[in-house]
């Protein structure tokens, strides 16, 4: 109860069982309520029901949803040779990925992080593709990355290499995709490395310089412990961010050659909505979920050890 | 040989590295727009940067092999409803929580956090029977509800209420005195003090949803309903193999805005880009 306020406006304003404090809890409730709404229609319904439909045999065949508990986490992951297959190659994607990525964006950043002539250019060409759809940067990709004619064997043949058939071999595919996946994203944690490099107080960097330090001691010892946090946060987003590579994948090679670039994401796509394996793709969604969980609460649990 | 000629050296070295470093994030850029121009004999002939025949026809052929136009405006149409949804809903939520005590607020930040862990991919199965039993397969509706509300709408409401809670409060306190309501100090003293932040969420939004594709590809089946990422992936002749030119001219007119406009507004675009810091 609010006795505060003077009884006439609120004879005059508002319903009198309405206090003060109840007002301002429905308003904010007004307020958060479109998200909230729009979150459990969106999110957290289909999160529940991805749950039961895991649980379920539900495909083209039987046309609708039987229950069979945890068959299909039997299935996925003791029968089904093809998902190991898959799970591998999002592996393999993800260990090429992650540190090629990590350690052109530190390298690009410790060079564009203090101001030069072309500064400007340099960060904004890097950039670049990462405001570009991933699907324009992988059409563009394979078509640079041709058997035949293609322009990147051409120039190759000008030298004289003879390039490989990069997007019909499984694994000069896989490399394809994880180089041009780093050329696309490398910019944003490219920034990300800039902004925490520039909180960096130039004084310590010049205070170790006095003590005769060299450029890599400066690093190894003063600039690196300082970026940590940022790199641990770089490292999770970016490895849950390889796990959940699509449209690259789906343009530049379709999840083929010979299922050599069939990665996760792509998986519970052709499952789900190729093949109509509703209760085996939502199976899959699970797996996926899990992973992404396990590597966001590992951040969670390395940052609090960290500030302890 | 003294330390400022040491300096020179050094910084000539890494300027030239860096130029080499960027040949393969420019080039695909250039030889996207160059190839547009080419015919198809040509394309396959021995390369060179410039076309020998500039072939203007193909940025026509683009219009007439699919929608092309109507393809376009859907996607800036969705792209432009998306944003607006999305910097309301947000801004509202991120106020509330950011200077509004209620009940629940607490379960409900734990609740929108745990979204921020769960890729799309996870829901879009369930999501999928929800389009279709709502009867909106085929339309744009899931491609502007799904983004509004998914992953992307609750980052953008915990940037708001971020930059909420960095403004100082008097103002609000001042705003509250002469009788405006709660709605009134959001939309009147809030709103106008976050535009750095509302731009921020404007461009990374906007941006999300021209190039999203997994929706568009499972929601979306007549070619008038298509999104630009979605049509540029369709430039195939009749065995499914890619029409080059036509594909990489309808990619050119796709991205080439869009890179033009970053090149004028790069610097905030990329500082938008470094404030949500969750994306990829």
């Amino acid at each position: 109860m609010d006795l505060s306020r003077p009884e006439t406006t609120a004879r005059n304003d508002r319903a009198p069982w309405l206090t003060l404090k109840t007002r301002e809890m429905l308003e904010a409730w007004l307020f958060v309520s479109p998200t909230v709404i729009g979150f459990l229609i969106f999110f957290l319904g289909p999160l529940v029901a991805v749950v039961y439909f895991s649980m379920t045999e539900w495909n083209l065949l039987s046309q609708k949803a039987t229950f069979v508990g945890l068959d299909n986490f039997n299935d996925t992951l003791f029968k089904n040779p093809d998902f190991w297959h898959v799970v591998r190659n999002s592996v393999v994607f993800a260990i090429g990925l992650v540190p090629l990525n990590m350690a052109l964006a530190l390298t690009l950043a410790l060079a564009l992080s203090r101001p030069f002539f072309g500064v400007v250019f340099f960060r904004t060409v890097f950039f670049a593709p990462v405001i570009t759809s991933a699907i324009a940067w992988a059409i563009v990709w394979k078509f640079l990355l041709q058997g035949e004619g293609g322009v990147i064997n051409q120039m190759l043949a000008l030298v004289g290499i003879t390039g490989p058939n990069w997007l019909r071999e499984p694994n000069w595919a896989m490399a394809a995709v994880i180089v041009t996946r780093v050329i696309k994203m490398v910019g944003l944690n490219m920034i990300l490395y800039i902004a925490a490099l520039q909180a960096v107080p130039r004084d310590y960097e010049e205070a170790a310089r006095l003590e005769g330090a060299s450029r890599w001691q400066v690093f190894t010892m003063v600039i690196w412990p300082l970026l940590a946090p940022t790199t641990l946060v770089i490292l999770v987003i970016t490895t849950i961010g390889s796990f959940k590579v699509f449209d690259h994948i789906y343009q530049m090679t379709g999840g083929g050659p010979e299922n050599g670039t069939l990665v996760l994401a792509f998986y519970i796509y052709q499952q789900g909505f190729k093949f109509f394996n509703v209760g085996y793709a939502a199976a899959l969604a699970m797996i996926m979920f899990v992973i992404v969980m396990a590597l966001t609460l590992i951040q969670v649990w390395i940052r609090r050890r960290g500030t302890q | 040989m003294t330390r400022r000629q040491i300096d020179i050296i050094y910084r000539t070295c890494w300027t030239l590295a860096l130029l080499i470093v960027a040949i393969p994030f420019v080039f695909p850029f250039l030889w996207m727009v160059s190839a547009g121009f080419k015919s198809t004999t040509e394309i396959f002939g021995t390369p060179s940067l410039l076309p020998r025949v500039w072939r203007y026809e193909n940025f026509i052929e683009v219009f007439t092999y699919q929608p092309f136009a109507r393809q376009y405006f859907n996607s800036l149409y969705i792209a432009i409803a998306v944003t607006v949804l999305t910097l309301i809903i947000s801004s509202l939520a991120g106020y509330a929580l950011a200077r509004m005590r209620f009940a629940g607020a607490g379960l409900l930040m734990l609740f929108l956090v745990s979204a921020l862990m769960v890729p799309e991919e996870v829901t879009i199965i369930p999501n999928f029977f929800l389009i279709r039993s709502l009867g909106l397969i085929d339309t744009h509706w899931p491609l502007i509800l799904l983004p509004t509300f998914g992953p992307h709408g609750v980052m953008a409401t915990f940037l708001m209420r971020q930059y909420f809670l960095a403004l100082p409060r008097e103002l609000e306190d001042a705003g509250r005195m002469d009788g405006l309501s709660r709605i009134g100090i959001w939309w009147r003293i809030a709103l106008p003090m976050s535009r750095p932040a509302l731009a921020a969420v404007a461009i990374i939004t906007f941006l999300f949803s021209w190039n999203l594709f997994l929706e568009p590809l499972i929601f979306l089946s007549s070619l008038e309903m298509f999104t630009l990422p979605l049509a540029l992936s369709n430039f195939n002749d009749s065995y499914g193999l890619p029409l080059w030119n036509l594909q990489l001219a309808a990619t050119t007119l796709a991205v080439l805005p869009i890179l033009i406009v970053y090149l004028i507004a790069q610097r905030q675009i990329t500082e938008s880009f470094a404030l949500s810091g969750v994306k990829g």
